[in-house]
């Protein structure tokens, strides 16, 4: 066989602002918990917003992170994600009261048996729900932008008034299982203990999503096809099956996050996805479509601000995000680590 | 004669409102190194996407041994044994050379002598295994393109223009690796513009022009006629 031509090529060495500008992005969450520190003074204030704002973040991510996938991978804008958020929320609540036993039980297994309970039922009810959703109503839409918009628009009052007729119109609120109530002192700080849960949750989230992408084949496919789908079907892979098993998977883990908000706010409402829908963009905006990792930091800087802003000038937290936004796309267009260039 | 790998018949491919392939029949037979050739813009690129099934086939039959598959999904074709390298060469940049190694190895883990195979075909293969293949040059892009249709054995390669736009080096590199796919007994549709790369590869010529085939024959008629060559695909004999 002829031998490739004699030379050894080598990458060129970054130069210290070429390697600083690639991993900006992971610096500013920290950059923004030292001037979170700076500005606010207080070491318990801050620690207490500081641990308030990852939760509020990591439980942004989880249901911001179907949403992007879905996005990178099929090239779907669904504003009828916010309804997943709805449905888990219901479903999840109606195990937790159905479980009222268990919940209201002194007993730390008994209160997480029944939360990780109604985690499953809601990621069950909702996976469903987004694959009926996927072949109804998205299918005939690949393509078109803005029939996406407007049929998943349609999809998300038809759900949100399926969830009136099913649990009433009324608001319903809930109380956390007796192990989640409270706090932890740490320091004067005082640290929700459902708080703490929702970040520890929301990192195994991030580390399962990010080992099934990186470490496993499906994963492989998946990151292949945000890319370039054709060639992965080229390559023998049935990429519309994977298409599916994405948006199943993305409607789930909105599922999830409705559980995990519903705990967090006490209230659930047919509306409460509805209204998270705008930070949810912010973070995938910001992130970068189709990156899990963009999203994940996206939201964490979202949590972090708004709790940080709503602590030092409440009036302001409510343009913090879109402020975050606009700068993040000023200094990135493309949003902090894109997977898949904006059409 | 055996019965042809590949056999087209009659194939129609509308892309919008222009209708690109006019009715293509022609034959790949096996084990051999079938070109097409013809000037720009005559349908080469889109005859190896109708029969990927990249672009649908609005008339006509595509028998891969025997079997219809004008109608059958992508993915369908490529699990049937087609190996395909796009005039692009689709490599996914943000993974790494090793990983779009083990996605193109679709039936399993990728063969370790097979693997070491390709490593002494294209070396930066190897240099560059871990890093992400957006960082690779042109040729090492291209390079991991053609490895990628030979991580697993296929019943049929469809290569398109795989020297384009490579140095004088690479494109010696390309070729010996080819060669030695052929001398395994490979079937392969290639198009190619570089004439003495095709002369070099070669076995039977299929030029196309206007989106119908014009001429099929064997490389040694085709390159032992420089009017042929000339009126058929406006070469000249300073092209090459």
């Amino acid at each position: 066989m002829s031998a490739a031509p004699d030379h050894t090529p080598t990458f060129a060495r970054l130069s210290l602002a070429d390697r600083l500008s690639l991993s900006a992005p992971y610096l500013l969450v920290p950059a923004l918990v030292a001037i979170g520190f700076l500005v606010i003074g207080a070491p318990s204030s801050w620690l207490t917003l500081t641990v308030s704002g990852l939760a509020m973040g990591m439980m942004i991510f989880i249901m911001a992170s179907g949403l992007t996938l879905v996005f990178g991978l099929m090239d779907i804008i669904n504003f009828g994600h916010g309804a997943f958020i709805s449905l888990g929320a219901f479903m999840g609540v109606s195990v937790l009261f159905w479980l009222s036993s268990w919940t209201g039980a002194p007993s730390l297994v008994l209160n997480v048996a029944a939360v990780l309970l109604a985690i499953l039922a809601a990621m069950v009810f909702t996976g469903a729900i987004g694959w009926a959703f996927e072949r109804v109503i998205v299918r005939p839409v690949y393509g078109s932008h803005l029939k996406q918009i407007l049929i998943t628009v349609g999809g998300l009052i038809v759900l949100e008034q399926a969830i009136h007729v099913v649990w009433g119109a009324e608001e319903i609120y809930l109380n956390r299982p007796e192990a989640l109530r409270g706090s932890i002192t740490f320091g004067n700080s005082a640290l929700e203990r459902y708080r703490i849960l929702a970040v520890v949750i929301g990192l195994a989230i991030f580390v399962a999503m990010r080992l099934v992408l990186r470490r496993t084949k499906i994963g492989l496919i998946v990151r292949a096809g945000v890319q370039n789908g054709e060639m992965v079907e080229a390559l023998g892979y049935r990429l519309k099956l994977v298409f599916i098993g994405v948006f199943i998977a993305g409607s789930a883990l909105a599922g999830l996050g409705g559980v995990m908000w519903a705990l967090y706010e006490q209230v659930i409402t047919a509306g409460m996805g509805e209204s998270m829908m705008i930070l949810i963009f912010i973070v995938v905006i910001i992130g970068g479509l189709g990156s899990i990792e963009g999203a994940f930091i996206g939201a964490i800087l979202v949590g972090l601000l708004q709790n940080y802003v709503a602590f030092l000038e409440p009036k302001v937290a409510l343009i913090s995000n879109i402020g975050l936004m606009t700068a993040i796309l000023l200094w990135r267009p493309q949003g902090m680590m894109p997977v898949v260039k904006a059409k | 004669m055996s019965e042809p790998i590949l056999a087209l018949d009659g194939v129609v491919t509308d892309i919008g409102q222009y209708h690109i392939l006019k009715g293509v029949s022609f034959e790949v037979p096996r084990g051999q190194v079938t070109m097409l050739l013809g000037r720009n813009g005559v349908g080469k690129t889109t005859t190896l996407r109708t029969i990927m099934g990249l672009w649908p086939a609005r008339a006509g039959r595509i028998l891969l041994d025997g079997e219809d598959i004008a109608r059958a999904p992508v993915s369908n074709r490529a699990g049937q044994g087609v190996g395909f390298v796009p005039e692009d060469m689709g490599i996914f940049s943000d993974l790494t050379v090793e990983e779009n190694m083990i996605l193109a190895a679709r039936s399993g883990p990728l063969d370790g002598a097979r693997r070491d195979w390709l490593f002494a075909a294209f070396p930066p293969l190897r240099t560059f295994w871990r890093s992400e293949a957006g960082n690779l040059s042109g040729g090492q892009k291209q390079m991991l393109s053609i490895a990628r249709a030979m991580a697993e054995e296929r019943r049929l390669y469809l290569i398109d223009e795989p020297t384009k736009g490579l140095a004088p080096a690479i494109v010696s590199t390309m070729v010996g690796a080819l060669r030695e796919l052929k001398a395994q007994g490979a079937s392969i549709l290639m198009v190619e513009q570089n004439f003495s790369v095709a002369r070099a590869l070669g076995d039977r010529v299929v030029v196309m022009d206007d989106g119908v085939v014009v001429w099929t024959g064997t490389m040694a008629e085709l390159a032992a006629d420089t009017a042929r060559q000339e009126r058929l695909m406006g070469l000249s004999v300073e092209a090459h």
